[in-house]
């Protein structure tokens, strides 16, 4: 059962062609990787399926339903949730606060309600507390939720932004760059940390650079290249494939 | 949370009544005539603080929507129709009490709308146009959204400076009371200045606990994730656009809401109200009080609205306010007002450390 299937997606930025017909799916609880060297299209892959970009052509079904062309808002309703490369925290706001702040599509107060405090804002709000307070034990930075989100630490800041993302109780997580800038024991913390939520059943798609990190945690992986797909297999067989070897390593096999 | 809201309320309600009390036993009860009349500015300024600081959202065309609230309810409570009487439509609003008759200072008769429904009409109209000017501008971010709430205040400004029904440079005067309940009105005279002076603080209370609760909700935070991280806000589901336009109508609306008030307590209002120096002073004293606060807001708000209506800044009443705007952008962009004061008055009581609090109220 594909939970996210893309279709001969196009995309350009004047005449560069980011992303070239490109097809593609992601099975559900699978953790699936796209990597490339850089400027090979990865993130604006990423910000089309999450609707940041509307696709030239072509067609994203996520959950049996059309969302290209879509908004993002409209797209993390429908249960897809996504990190940023650089790091998008909500600022004056404490890590806690951010994380309530992905319980936005699971509570419903309005502007009225909100403004008059009407019975059952408390409970929805305590509610709202206690659940983001459980995802950050799960991720592990309980202890930081009073203090101002971007006054963290680097590798502190990427686990708030993605509690944030859990908060929303997404069926698709996209990760961009999860390991980015951070130490090697940072890194296996975050691979334990994906598995862990693609074993509670959120299926992962995940933009990185660090291969020891991609190769360990990855079912499948697309290898992308000036824009197009030119590989996607399981981890071992595009360990083995020459046309990747050589975009990535820019061997000459003659 | 409520009880944290009621103890705010109540020192609100303290404070107001103390001031009161001070001006009756230092002699001073004409300083009410001010205090009233800053109240009403403060309603404008906590909605544009909520747009500026919360939201992220700036607007120098708040003295427009002000205008629109005074200008529509004075018009429709200044306008005779005794003259249509005969008309199939006006008789049945007479009959309704839609229209009604007073006797003018001249002693003739005049038909006009019953300042309740002038007043909902006009607020209704403001916020009219602020849904649908709002939709499109507020796709605008940073400068050009600045210049396009500027340019709406010059339109505001030149159409009731510039049309006769509005009384050119005159503006509207002999604006009738407004009769909230029976016994309580709205009017600025002498006699009912007391209790003007607790209707309008009455009403300012009400509206900032609305939206101390309103930037402590779901929505608040919602809000304060558009200013911070656009992109982010809406990658967790926060409908950016819907959520700026319902803002910027809101602190329309209570922009609308005190320029009826603030009119029926003068008898009438001028175009100078409408004028693009208001929006400016409104934005300014949002940047004194800290911007993303809501207590400086009001604090600022009633001071500096005091003190030039008091005439303490003399012939430079503008220019004070346009220096403060560039002193504070210059030295101070976080607001002068930066602890809450709230909080560290409930620490310095209870003699709790600093930091041990942090309920994300502001």
């Amino acid at each position: 059962m594909d939970l996210l299937k893309a279709e001969n997606l196009n995309r350009s930025f004047g005449g560069l062609k980011a992303v070239d017909n490109i097809s593609f799916s992601v099975g559900e609880c699978l953790i699936k990787a796209v990597i490339g060297p850089n400027g090979a299209g990865k993130t604006t892959l990423f910000n089309l399926i999450s609707g940041f970009l509307r696709p030239d052509s072509g067609s994203i079904v996520f959950a049996d339903r059309e969302i290209a062309g879509k908004s993002p808002f409209q797209v993390a309703e429908m249960g897809m949730a996504r990190t940023f490369q650089h790091i998008k925290l909500f600022p004056k706001m404490t890590a806690l606060e951010n994380v309530m702040t992905g319980r936005h599509i699971h509570s419903r107060a309005g502007f009225i309600p909100s403004m008059l405090h009407l019975p059952g804002m408390s409970r929805e709000e305590k509610f709202i507390r206690e659940r983001s307070l459980e995802i950050m034990e799960s991720v592990g930075i309980m202890d930081l939720a009073d203090i101002e989100a971007t006054d963290l630490a680097y590798g502190q800041q990427r686990a708030v932004e993605l509690a944030r993302a859990l908060a929303c109780e997404p069926r698709l997580l996209l990760l961009d760059e999860p390991a980015a800038g951070l130490n090697m024991r940072e890194t296996a913390e975050v691979a334990g940390l994906i598995k862990k939520i693609r074993d509670s059943g959120i299926t992962i798609l995940i933009v990185e650079h660090d291969m020891s990190l991609v190769m360990g945690i990855s079912d499948e992986i697309i290898v992308l290249s000036y824009g197009e797909k030119i590989a996607e297999d399981v981890p071992l067989a595009i360990q083995k494939n020459r046309e990747v070897v050589r975009v990535y390593l820019g061997e000459d096999d003659a | 949370m409520p009880g944290k809201r009621v103890l705010q309320m109540a020192g609100l309600i303290t404070g107001v009544i103390t001031v009161q009390l001070l001006t009756r036993f230092t002699g001073t009860g004409y300083f009410l005539t001010q205090l009233t009349m800053s109240a009403y500015y403060s309603l404008v300024i906590i909605g544009l603080c909520l747009l500026i600081g919360y939201a992220g959202q700036i607007s120098l065309g708040h003295a427009g929507f002000f205008a629109m609230g005074g200008y529509i309810s004075a018009l429709l409570t200044t306008y005779n129709l005794l003259p249509y009487k005969d008309n199939a439509i006006i008789a049945v609003l007479m009959k309704t009490g839609i229209l009604v008759v007073r006797t003018n200072l001249y002693g003739s008769e005049i038909l006009y709308f019953q300042p309740w429904v002038a007043c909902i009409i006009a607020v209704s109209m403001t916020v009219l146009v602020a849904y649908l000017i709002g939709g499109p501008i507020l796709k605008l971010k940073g400068h050009y959204l600045a210049m396009a709430t500027l340019g709406l205040g010059i339109i505001v400004y030149r159409i009731v400076l510039g049309s006769a029904f509005f009384g050119e440079a005159d503006g509207l005067s002999e604006v009738p009371a407004f009769t909230l309940l029976p016994g309580l009105k709205v009017s600025g005279n002498l006699s009912v200045r007391i209790s003007n002076y607790y209707i309008a603080w009455g009403l300012v209370i009400i509206a900032f606990i609305t939206l101390l609760n309103l930037v402590d909700s779901r929505v608040g935070r919602a809000l304060r994730s558009i200013h911070g991280a656009e992109d982010a806000s809406s990658a967790v589901g926060v409908n950016t656009a819907k959520y700026k336009l319902n803002t910027f109508v809101l602190s329309a609306a209570f922009a609308s809401i005190a320029g009826v008030f603030l009119t029926h307590y003068n008898g009438g209002i001028g175009p100078s109200e409408a004028s693009v120096m208001k929006s400016v002073r409104y934005v300014a004293i949002v940047a004194v009080g800290g911007m993303a606060n809501l207590w400086g807001a009001l604090i600022m708000g009633v001071l500096l609205n005091f003190l030039s209506l008091r005439g303490y800044f003399g012939s430079f009443d503008d220019a004070v306010f346009g220096g403060i705007l560039i002193v504070i952008m210059l030295f101070a962009p976080e607001g002068l007002i930066r602890v809450d004061i709230f909080r560290y008055l409930k620490r310095a009581v209870s003699g709790e450390k600093a930091g041990e609090q942090n309920d994300g109220s502001s």
